[in-house]
């Protein structure tokens, strides 16, 4: 995605408090509502987030008013996903097996330390120092860059927004386009500053920041040794992997390095190839408004003479098991990431995502972060709160995650350090 | 038909008007209306705030208190959505089957007043009178978890004198929320700043809407602005004859 004219909100920068074993890059938020103050009070990222809103919202309804059978794929969708969360043990172990055959590896994380310690491990047996990213929500969830980092690996983002949050040294405020609360502006300033071979007299021209985006990744793709991946689906029929993205960063990252690492998490599995149609109808519509994203995609194991020789899937629960257990939150596992409840949603709309104190903004964040980090600290203990219960994201959730329900749910689950 | 009517805690607390306007509008079209002295709050707010044990009493204290009507009618979609859609969760998480039986009874007797008017009594003109310009919330209960449809607008169209005007973004959520409105009052008041500004661009004289929740939140926000615009719940407006003195909004 190419980033809107946004600006960013003026933060209260948070505390950081210690390690924390699920997302550890938003330790020490406070609560929503002190978090939310501050946004809402910043007249440029309440005008922006209101234009940027309205403008996709439009857009996605009128691509989905394009399909009769609307209904009957979320249905569908639905159906697939509550089957595939019901038998998730038969699907892993079929997914484990045919990634296998397919001459790929297989590694299980309990949790985010035990991710990122795989991966790390993975990149030093590479010989590598440095990896390319694709856009990944996962790895933002388990804080794999930072995880990274400290292990003396730099994790290079090469989604457009992701990189400009990465050298903002910045978060990401949307599932789908993490820089949106910045404007051109501030992502020249932040190119000029931060990129070292960035050309002389950039301008803040979209064209011309995309050109030396480009120009600054295209080096790192043709050198990498180690492309890193997250995965919008897992056939477990043929061990496949899928990945849907718009600019091609993506593409590069699963095709040029040697080495190809996907973490995955464990609800991203879908059961065979028939299945994916649905969703591959439903993710795109709902996310960018588009009938069909420009670049999906797949692989499966590797492919002697072709494409990365060794290939490692590391299969994370972080918090999802629990999840699962959970009665009315499983439904939250349904989620694809498609992030069209946070352009509906009148308070994401207000406020932004940086105030939701989880990589998972919007209303579907206020339901996934505390299901995966347990109800633990104020901000988690304040986001099933963060909703006025109007119902707009239910209505436009492509799998039916009924949000409302599983928010007023969870507020009635006692909290230690309830905030609210 | 025999009614019970249903207040709701809140309309009966800050808005009494609002429960005389529906007695006035049912009796007009022939029904006989009854008030259960032992109604209560449907307990609402405890279950969207997160208590859900103490919510439940409630749901028993309604089926008690309206057990034997026809149909019971009330001035708010987001109750008539609670007893509705919510008690039976309540029966099922207290494992009280006599509970579960009872609400499963009296849920699809339980109307909010335009689709009781519009749909259940199939009428459109109830003889209201009210010549000013008028725009519709469609409150967000009422949209999307009752899914009343047009059965306002049919209501409000039939209505002589009255200018019916169209709400810019009518659907999106005014920002009342309940308890979010206290929880969360900057970002609460940050929506309602926007619905504001919607309602006042009509050029309205009165903003309605089938709950008084939103409207109290709505309202609250135009009489600080002294915008004069006055809010009135769709009962009041029906309730309205050129009998009544210049019919003037409240």
């Amino acid at each position: 995605m190419t980033a809107p004219e946004m600006n960013a909100p003026e933060m209260n920068a948070p505390e950081m408090n210690g390690p924390h074993p699920a997302m550890p890059t938003y330790l020490g938020m406070p609560p929503f509502p002190v978090a939310a103050a501050a946004a809402v009070a910043d007249s440029q990222l309440r005008r922006n987030l209101a234009h940027a809103t309205h403008t996709i919202r439009e857009k996605r309804a009128g691509a989905v008013a394009e399909l009769t059978d609307w209904q009957a794929l979320r249905a569908a969708a639905k159906a697939i996903k509550d089957h595939t969360l019901a038998h998730l043990d038969t699907y892993l172990l079929r997914l484990e097996d045919s990634v296998t055959k397919a001459g790929g590896h297989v590694h299980w994380a309990q949790d985010a330390a035990e991710a990122n310690a795989i991966v790390a491990s993975l990149v030093r047996a590479a010989g590598a120092d440095q990896v390319v990213k694709v856009k990944s929500m996962v790895t933002q969830e388990i804080g794999l860059n930072e995880a990274l980092a400290a292990e003396g690996i730099a994790a290079l983002e090469t989604d457009l927004a992701e990189l400009i949050v990465q050298l903002g040294h910045d978060r990401p405020s949307h599932i789908l386009v993490p820089a949106i609360h910045k404007n051109r502006a501030e992502i020249r300033e932040i190119f000029r500053r931060e990129m070292p071979d960035a050309p002389a007299g950039l301008t803040d021209d979209p064209a011309a920041l995309a050109a030396a985006a480009r120009a600054h990744l295209r080096q790192a793709f043709l050198s990498a040794q180690v492309g890193i991946s997250g995965a919008n689906f897992a056939i477990a029929d043929t061990g496949s992997l899928v990945v849907v993205e718009s600019e091609g960063n993506g593409r590069m990252c699963v095709t040029l390095p040697r080495t190809l690492i996907s973490v995955v998490g464990i609800e991203k599995i879908l059961p065979s190839w028939r299945d994916l149609e649905v969703f591959l109808a439903l993710l795109p519509r709902s996310s960018t408004a588009e009938r069909m994203n420009p670049y999906t995609s797949t692989w499966t194991g590797i492919t002697p003479g072709d494409g990365p020789q060794d290939f490692h899937l590391v299969l994370l629960d972080n918090g999802r098991t629990s999840a699962l257990a959970d009665h009315t939150g499983r439904q939250a596992l349904r989620c694809i990431r498609c992030s069209a409840c946070l352009n509906v949603c009148p308070v994401y709309e207000r406020t932004g995502g940086h105030a939701y104190g989880s990589p998972y903004p919007g209303p579907i964040g206020a339901i996934i972060s505390p299901l995966l980090r347990g109800v633990t600290s104020p901000v988690d203990a304040s986001l099933p709160f963060a909703s006025t219960l109007c119902g707009a994201c239910y209505d436009v959730c492509p799998v039916a995650i009924n949000i409302p329900e599983a928010l007023v749910y969870l507020r009635s689950v006692p909290a230690p350090s309830a905030a609210s | 038909m025999r009614i019970g009517l249903f207040v709701t805690c809140l309309t009966d607390t800050l808005f009494p008007g609002t429960g005389q306007a529906v007695v006035a509008v049912l009796e007009r079209l022939g029904h006989q209306v009854e008030f259960p002295a032992a109604q209560t709050c449907c307990g609402q707010m405890h279950f969207n705030t997160g208590y859900r044990r103490e919510a439940t009493p409630m749901a028993r204290g309604f089926t008690a208190a309206f057990g034997g009507y026809e149909a019971v009618v009330t001035p708010s979609a987001s109750c008539a959505s609670m007893v509705r859609e919510y008690f039976p969760a309540l029966a099922a998480e207290a494992e009280d089957p006599g509970l579960a039986r009872a609400v499963a009874e009296i849920g699809p007797r339980t109307w909010e007043l335009s689709v009781f008017l519009a749909d259940v009594l199939g009428v459109s003109d109830v003889g209201a009178y009210f010549p000013h310009r008028v725009t519709y919330h469609p409150s967000c209960h009422s949209l999307r978890m009752l899914r009343v449809g047009d059965a306002p607008f049919r209501l409000l169209r039939a209505v002589r004198g009255l200018d019916l005007v169209d709400l810019p973004d009518a659907e999106s959520c005014c920002g009342f929320g309940g308890t979010f409105s206290v929880k969360n009052a900057d970002v609460s008041a940050a929506i309602c700043a926007d619905k504001v500004a919607a309602v006042r661009q009509t050029g309205a004289e009165v903003l309605c809407a089938a709950d008084n929740s939103c409207l109290m939140h709505i309202g609250g926000a135009l009489t600080r602005q002294r915008s004069g615009v006055a809010t009135m719940h769709l009962a009041e407006i029906l309730a309205r004859t050129d009998g009544d003195p210049a019919a003037a909004p409240r």
